[in-house]
């Protein structure tokens, strides 16, 4: 599925000058302004306190921002529409253990109301886009982590919601297998023209993975820098390897660096 | 791409096609095999040893059968009474049953009540606690003074103990669904009930099932219980009755063939609570896993 260039993206959601203050006095996200639009790859990128998981949070709606507003396109209150709007993945795959995997993937429809049956297809198709169409009555127990991961992620694009969230999905995976999901993930949305919103604290797996990337930083959380990243997907190893993809991981690590340098002055 | 042969002192079967045994693993395997034999075969023998002693403790002391009888002679009175025996066995049976199937379902249904609405809980908690730590036997004669009916009273008395431990497991077990699906179902805007079936029910499952085992025991104690309270013979009595009759009339052979009854009765069911849990969780839950 080919996704227009990064200026020409119908908007899905809107993020203006959004705060959030924990207890009224710890600041976890100031001011941070984003328009996510339809194809977008988003790296939320920084160190751990820049508020990437909150900003996350936030647009999921777990929690409502102390100001400013999270607007969804379409939507009559600007509240996400639930399953048709949003798939997540979590940092553990968080499945239900007395579940089998094709019945974990059919909750998001089963909240949707819809019976086993009639979405039988369309799980069979999500898991066979994460590579498990032979695990179907498997129960999680007896998948690897990075199967677990799978079947996470066919859960979150099952109902082909507008916006799919990561938060750090991979981090508590070997690299091997870390690299692996990387590369599917990007022939995924390839394949289904997904838009994502990524946390991670790696530079390189968000450059490797995203067109837009947002570099955060701490106390207080806020957004420092915007990068995007005009190679088209689908990437592939050419890609880890284009001196392109190094001179931007360059600068990404160099501006993440930035923020960490001066501690004291950056409170301010 | 050459194999090497990574030579180990291995026997192989004839076929050299089957499997492969190291002399280590065929001692885990007999180990194995051996204590899984013992598992049945010690506790018996322990058992039989056990009841042999008494029998020789009473003939060598020359206890009198009204004081400490024979095994032999137990078993004796419990075939001539069976009839009797057996009969109160069912009514002592039917209150317990009755009564754990009523604290079953108030227990969970409370609890469900319970985890929707904070309210709830905060105000009707404060009874079940109270209800659970005032001693059954000094409530219970004030229960047959208010309800006519014995058959009634009994079953209050065995449901009053029955009841809370499915309450506070399944209570507990309601809320300790894993916090990132709670998330989840939020994101995906799930409706209460929804969130209750699909998520907080099956969490709650194990911890049901653990109230269940100890609540049927319970049920059993506080159906005896209630029968010495209740004290009333006749016909349609339980077995309690039986042992409080027997007392006064010091046939000890028969009280303790009661006895055995009641004991044996316990047993059966907590092996059927352990058995449903084990049915219910086996798929999936570490409860009722095996680990290779």
């Amino acid at each position: 599925m080919t996704v227009p260039p990064i200026g020409e993206r119908a908007p899905i959601l809107h993020m203006r000058e959004v705060d959030k203050t924990f207890s009224g006095q710890v600041v976890a996200l100031r001011r941070m302004s984003l328009e996510v639009n339809e194809g977008d790859f988003i790296s939320l990128l920084g160190p751990s306190g820049c508020g990437k998981s909150t900003a996350l949070r936030l647009i999921a709606g777990l929690m409502p921002p102390t100001l400013g507003r999270i607007e969804w396109e379409g939507r009559s209150g600007g509240e996400s529409g639930g399953t048709d709007d949003l798939g997540v993945v979590f940092q553990e795959p968080t499945l239900m253990p007395w579940a089998t995997v094709a019945q974990n993937v059919w909750l998001p429809f089963r909240i949707q109301g819809k019976p086993f049956r009639s979405v039988k297809d369309k799980i069979s198709e999500a898991l066979a886009l994460v590579g498990l169409e032979k695990f179907h009555d498997n129960y999680p127990r007896e998948l690897s982590g990075g199967m677990k991961m799978r079947v996470s992620i066919a859960r979150a694009l099952v109902t082909r919601p507008r916006l799919i969230l990561m938060d750090e999905p991979f981090a508590a995976l070997d690299e091997i297998t870390r690299q692996k999901l990387n590369d599917d993930l990007l022939s995924l949305k390839a394949k289904t023209g997904a838009t994502v919103i990524f946390v991670t604290h790696s530079v390189f797996e968000s450059v490797f993975l995203s067109d837009r990337i947002l570099v955060m930083a701490a106390r207080p959380g806020r957004v420092i820098r915007e990068f995007e990243i005009d190679a088209p997907y689908p990437r592939d190893m050419e890609w880890r390897t284009a001196p392109r993809y190094g001179e931007i991981a360059r600068e990404v690590s160099d501006t993440l660096h930035g923020t960490l340098m001066p501690p004291k002055e950056a409170a301010e | 791409m050459t194999v090497t042969d990574t030579s180990q002192p291995v026997t192989k079967s004839e076929t050299g096609s089957g499997p492969l045994f190291d002399a280590d693993e065929e001692r885990r395997a007999r180990k194995k095999r051996t204590e899984k034999i013992a598992q049945y075969v010690i506790p018996l023998t322990v058992m039989a040893v056990a009841i042999w002693y008494w029998d020789r403790l009473v003939v060598w002391n020359e206890i009198p059968h009204y004081i400490l009888p024979r095994p032999g002679l137990v078993v004796q009175t419990l075939v001539e009474d069976w009839s009797t025996l057996f009969a109160s066995l069912m009514v002592t049976l039917q209150i317990t049953g009755m009564a754990l199937a009523v604290a079953v379902v108030g227990g969970v249904l409370l609890a469900v009540i319970f985890s929707l609405s904070r309210y709830a809980e905060m105000s009707f908690s404060p009874f079940a606690v109270i209800l659970q730590v005032t001693p059954i036997v000094s409530v219970a004669p004030l229960i047959f003074i208010y309800i006519e009916s014995r058959m009634i009273g009994l079953l209050i008395c065995a449901w009053v103990v029955a009841f809370f431990p499915i309450l506070a497991n399944t209570t507990l077990g309601l809320k300790s669904a894993d916090h990132n699906l709670q998330d989840l179902m939020t994101i995906y805007k799930a409706n209460r009930w929804q969130r209750l079936r699909f998520l907080q029910l099956p969490s709650a499952l194990p911890y049901f099932l653990g109230g269940l085992k100890i609540a049927g025991g319970l049920a059993l104690i506080g159906a005896v219980v209630a029968e010495y309270v209740a004290g009333t013979g006749g016909i349609g009595s339980g077995l309690a009755f039986r042992i409080l009759e027997a007392g006064y009339r010091l046939q000890i052979p028969k009280m303790f063939a009661a006895l055995i009854l009641i004991a044996v009765t316990g047993v059966i069911i907590y092996a059927t609570t352990s058995l449903i849990a084990h049915l219910a969780l086996r798929k999936w839950h570490e409860s009722a896993l095996k680990r290779e």
